[in-house]
């Protein structure tokens, strides 16, 4: 095959076939077998062990290319988003001398003067390079309502003067706003300025550093409740999909393969649909004017338009509808494989259907089983578009929340700490996954 | 009871066709969206239901305005272009490097086989918006963000591991005695595996590279955070159609693709019963 | 043949898209108000200066700024933001700072740093409109009498049916504490309170199950239009130019309406700075900006109001300030984030 495509043409044919014939092969040269087991000459195993290692080598050489390019083009990807998660040096690269002078500040009433001062000075200077609005924006993130002492603040700063902004600087700054004369802005700020810090996957816990540094419950609690949420739905539509797949992939499995490949052209083409398109129909069904209601309102079951659209029902109906053939490929596969003399050879016993399903048949679908579900499952975990185009404001999952801090609230650092939790779980689960179904066991039809 | 075993009784009987039944609902379901909105698309009013025109098949309630819509509205011409673009340049990418991967891993000599296969196919698995933001922040480092060449590695990156899978299936029947017959009946090992491996794989390789396609094609999230506004693609311009004016043109849209998928299944089915006959599988 | 002709064009269209390098991109809120100022402001200047000119749409915000910013990557030149974003876009220097001395005196004579009205030089943009968030119901919803203020916009009793709002907590939060009876003049004080952000959540939530959530002023037209909603906040423009152009059967509510400038603005960084304030210069004049009327929006320069006929007029934000509240910008620079939050969590109770 490909991986010994030139073979070494100054080993031995020999040698190199005794080492391809795997470990303690049959001899070295050619000639009959002495009897009992025979072990290679040294040299023989030195040319081996070398032949293996080409081999292992050129093989690794194919994959080489692909693996480099997978490195940029994915995994350093990730691992920045990682990196981004609890790193950030903004306030630390605009403000260091601030920061190392306020490094001694006990925590309590005000920083003393020369801190004071020596931050005026900063501010001036941010002031001019109008970056003082970045510096204002994180220390809002800790303390909110700040940004504008800050921004206003470095304005007036601008106009004055170096020398007497060194030696009244601090007066200046407390006459500024009173902010300034309080401990809360000042921690703030500190805060701001750590490099390396783990409040971004605290908040993404719903939880914050307490003034005495130990942890305790944000506020404000969103991101947990969301992530059941999503793990709730996501099993909702798992077992959903389950539920629906299950009958099809039977049937399919039992009928003629002509009639099965037939019927499976109907699993296909919803599969590679385009998922923008399958959601737009959805959309088209479940409007308020949409299909479903008008022919409900047709039929005369309702006289008001039911509101079906942008609620949690739509994003798990639509969802169920698009992960279903993840869930009937696998089934079918395995099904197709599923010997039906066991069944018939159980009922001609006498058994009834139903106990003769549940005894010998559903066992021997669950590997199909289990990978369809699991697969849905982690694919439902993870999802944004369905749930963003016809989820509304109630069928919001955590992919959704991530977005909304990459795009809107600008909070890239919590976002990558969602981020990098939602990583977490996605790869646990791959793990149960590979572990109990094996990862390259996928088959696509 | 035609063509049922001797044991079978009336429940049994019924049982079968209640599942035929709950079965052809499932198929039902999983077509009839998909279905619904062709009709929808020619629409005579800007609504995203059937007056009742067009019930009455009153031909004056039909048009094709959207599908005007679609080649003179600039956007829509230049997301048909970039998708394109994108989706080839991507998938040649990705079956180009996939291809050759996929050969290495089917050596039996090849190191780490499960842990570098595991890492090569996680693309599949990583939620979209993790990719997403990821690639955001650090390709905005290297300037890919908003550049054909950023998003087109991007895809690539997405597209891979279908290759891979394709490829491997097609590897993983075949005989490896096939190789050393050849090369006893005295080829040289480079000509044999070019007359002999590449036509087994070639089903595979391209399967893999429609998929890669198919994927680039159909992205959306990584286009929504990659992409500037010359590189929008026509998912990316669906998704801000549907958020801002939902507008029949999304759906005469929708039945192009939908008209593409279907040449894309019979395209591959037409694929795999060739890959079937050539290695004589059952 | 139909289908023919149709084939042959887009196999032209197709090919005849090459690839065009524009000089300019421009990015606004599209829909009406982005083909006004495509009419007045976009299409003169291409057709006076043969600029090439690509005009975007985008939703509002800072996010897409700071990743053009960030990444260094500038994608947009020109760009159309609302005050309330534009505070933090300045200040953290998204935006460049544009020297008002440029501008060119009004029709009339009247030197630009007279001509405009004072909150339409700002020190990173140049205003265009003054626009209101307002809120509109069919004419036929409520045929014993509409709403009158906003507190029956909060009254699901008297006036019963879904709400439209922006999914945000801007206007949302200054809306519910004015029904609730807060004066005008305190509401950015009582909302920078614990109390006060608390006490408009709870209004929020006498309504909250009625509310139907959206992202773009474009489907707040459509929401009414299609039955969705009974009474929408909306953009007055985009309500107006429903009204007008296509006769929707709606009607406006001025009371306690949230006015606001939108700035034209030069990304930092661009390498079209020149052309891109070319461009300012020419779509804030006097004419292009009384073309703002088509869509209801007030124009920014006194001159061009003096072109506006007498019953236009009453359509626009400037004749009802009194009846409103200025948005203010550098109090959503402080609790947009912190506040954006707490409406997250409150919208998945």
């Amino acid at each position: 095959m490909a991986a010994s495509v030139s073979d070494a043409p100054e080993a031995p044919r020999a040698q190199a076939r005794g080492a391809l014939q795997g470990t303690g092969g049959a001899g070295t040269t050619a000639g009959p077998r002495a009897a009992g087991p025979k072990r290679l000459a040294p040299e023989d195993a030195r040319n081996a062990a070398r032949e293996v290692r080409r081999r292992r080598l050129r093989a690794f050489l194919f994959v080489a290319p692909l693996l480099v390019f997978i490195m940029f083009a994915f995994v350093a990807p990730i691992a920045t988003m990682l990196m981004r998660s609890a790193y950030n040096p903004t306030v630390a690269d605009l403000v260091p001398a601030s920061l190392e002078a306020i490094e001694a500040w006990d925590g309590e009433g005000r920083p003393s003067d020369d801190v004071l001062t020596q931050f005026a000075v900063d501010l001036k200077r941010l002031a001019n390079d109008r970056t003082s609005g970045q510096l204002a924006e994180e220390i809002n993130r800790y303390l909110p309502g700040t940004s504008s002492v800050v921004k206003s603040t470095a304005r007036g700063l601008r106009r004055v003067d170096d020398d007497t902004l060194a030696t009244s600087g601090a007066t200046l700054l407390l006459e500024a706003n009173d902010a300034w004369s309080e401990p809360g802005i000042w921690r703030a700020l500190r805060n701001a300025g750590q490099v390396y810090t783990a409040s971004y996957y605290l908040t993404a816990l719903d939880l914050e550093f307490a003034r005495d540094g130990s942890i305790q419950q944000r506020d404000t609690q969103i991101y947990l409740k969301l992530y059941g949420k999503t793990l709730w739905m996501a099993l909702i539509i798992t077992l959903l999909t389950l539920i629906l797949g299950y009958p099809l992939a039977f049937h399919m499995a039992h009928s003629s393969t002509s009639r099965a490949n037939f019927l499976m052209v109907f699993v296909l083409l919803p599969f590679w649909t385009s998922l923008l398109v399958r959601t737009t129909s959805w959309i088209a069904l479940l409007q308020t004017n949409g299909v479903v209601n008008s022919t409900l309102i047709a039929l005369g079951l309702t006289r008001d338009p039911l509101e079906l659209l942008y609620t949690q029902f739509s994003t798990i109906i639509a969802m169920t509808h698009i992960l279903l053939p993840f869930m009937v490929l696998p089934l079918y596969s395995v099904m197709r494989g599923i010997d039906p003399s066991y069944m018939r050879a159980a009922m001609s016993m006498g058994s009834r259907p139903i106990p003769a399903f549940l005894r010998i048949y559903l066992p021997m679908s669950l590997p199909g089983l289990s990978a369809g579900a699991l697969l849905v499952f982690i694919i439902s975990v993870g999802y944004y578009i369905t749930p963003a185009l016809v989820g509304g404001t109630d069928g919001q999952m955590i992919s959704n929340i991530i977005a909304f801090h990459m795009q809107q609230s600008n909070n890239w650092e919590l976002a990558a700490a969602l981020g990098s939790l939602l990583l977490l779980l996605i790869v646990a689960l791959y793990w149960l996954y590979d572990r109990f179904i094996g990862a390259g066991n996928i088959k696509l039809g | 009871m035609r063509g049922f075993p001797e044991y079978f009784t009336i429940w049994h009987v019924a049982g079968h066709y209640a599942l035929r039944i709950v079965a052809y609902l499932v198929l039902a379901f999983l077509i009839v969206p998909i279905l619904v909105i062709i009709p929808l698309s020619f629409n005579a009013e800007p609504f995203f239901t059937f007056t009742s025109g067009m019930l009455a098949l009153d031909p004056d309630a039909y048009s094709l305005r959207w599908y005007e819509e679609i080649i003179t509205d600039q956007k829509w011409t230049l997301a048909i272009r970039n998708s394109f673009v994108i989706g080839i340049a991507a998938a040649i990418l990705a079956t180009v490097l996939g291809t050759v991967a996929a050969v290495g891993l089917a050596s039996p000599w090849m190191p780490f086989k499960r842990m570098i296969t595991a890492l090569l196919l996680s693309p599949m698995i990583v939620p979209l918006i993790i990719i997403a933001a990821g690639m955001f922040f650090f390709y905005t480092g290297f300037g890919l963000v908003a550049t054909y060449a950023g998003l087109i590695i991007a895809h690539a990156a997405l597209g891979v591991p279908f290759v891979i899978i394709t490829v491997t299936a097609t590897l993983a029947g075949f005989d490896r005695t096939l190789f050393s017959a050849g090369v006893s009946l005295g080829g040289s090992p480079v000509r044999v595996f070019w007359d002999i491996v590449i036509p087994l794989i070639r089903p595979g390789v391209i399967s893999g590279g429609l998929f890669a396609f198919v994927t680039s094609f159909d992205e959306v999230v990584l286009v929504l955070f990659l992409a500037g506004p010359q590189q929008r693609t026509i998912p990316r311009q669906m998704f801000s159609g549907l958020r801002e004016q939902i507008n029949p043109t999304i759906l005469a849209v929708a039945t192009l693709l939908v008209v593409l998928s279907v040449a894309l299944l019979v395209t591959l089915e037409f694929l795999r019963r060739r890959s079937e006959r050539l290695r004589g599988s059952p | 043949m139909k289908i023919h002709s149709l084939a042959l064009a887009g196999a032209l269209a197709l090919g005849a898209q090459g690839a065009t390098a524009q000089d300019l991109t421009v990015t606004s809120f599209g829909g009406a108000y982005g083909a006004a100022q495509k009419e007045h402001m976009i299409d003169p200047y291409v057709a006076e200066t043969g600029t090439n000119i690509l005009f975007e749409d985008y939703g509002g915000g800072v996010a897409e700024m700071k990743a053009q910013s960030e990444s260094g990557n500038i994608q947009w030149d020109v760009v159309d933001i609302e005050v309330i974003d534009l505070e933090r876009a300045c200040s953290e220097g998204y935006v460049a700072v544009i020297d008002h001395s440029i501008l060119p005196p009004g029709d009339d004579g009247t030197p630009a740093s007279e001509d405009f009205i004072p909150e339409a030089l700002h020190e990173c943009g140049v205003g265009n409109i003054v626009w209101s968030i307002i809120f509109a119901h069919a004419d036929d919803a409520y045929p014993e009498g509409g709403p009158e203020t906003i507190a029956d916009f909060f009254d699901t009793e008297a006036f019963p049916g879904k709400r439209g709002l922006r999914k945000r907590p801007q206007v949302n939060m200054e809306w519910a504490l004015m029904a609730d009876g807060v004066a005008p003049e305190d509401v950015y004080e009582a909302l920078a309170t614990e109390e006060g952000q608390q006490r408009a959540f709870a209004k929020l939530d006498t309504i909250k199950d009625d509310i139907v959530w959206y992202d773009s002023w474009s489907q707040a037209p459509v929401l009414l239009n299609d039955g969705g909603a009974q009474m929408v906040q909306s953009a007055n423009g985009r309500i107006f130019a429903a009204i007008q152009d296509e006769g929707a059967p709606f009607s406006m509510v001025w009371d306690s309406h949230v006015y606001d400038l939108d700035v034209w603005a030069v990304m930092e960084g661009t390498d079209k700075e020149d052309t891109a304030l070319d461009f300012i210069k020419f779509a804030t004049r006097t004419v292009p900006l009384s073309g703002m009327q088509d869509v209801a929006y007030g124009p920014t320069r006194k001159s061009a109001q003096a072109l506006l006929p007498e019953d236009v007029k009453q359509d626009l934000p400037t004749a009802h300030l009194d009846e409103g509240l200025k948005a203010d910008g550098i109090f959503w620079a402080d609790f947009g984030e912190s506040l954006g939050e707490k409406f997250n969590e409150w919208l998945l109770q």
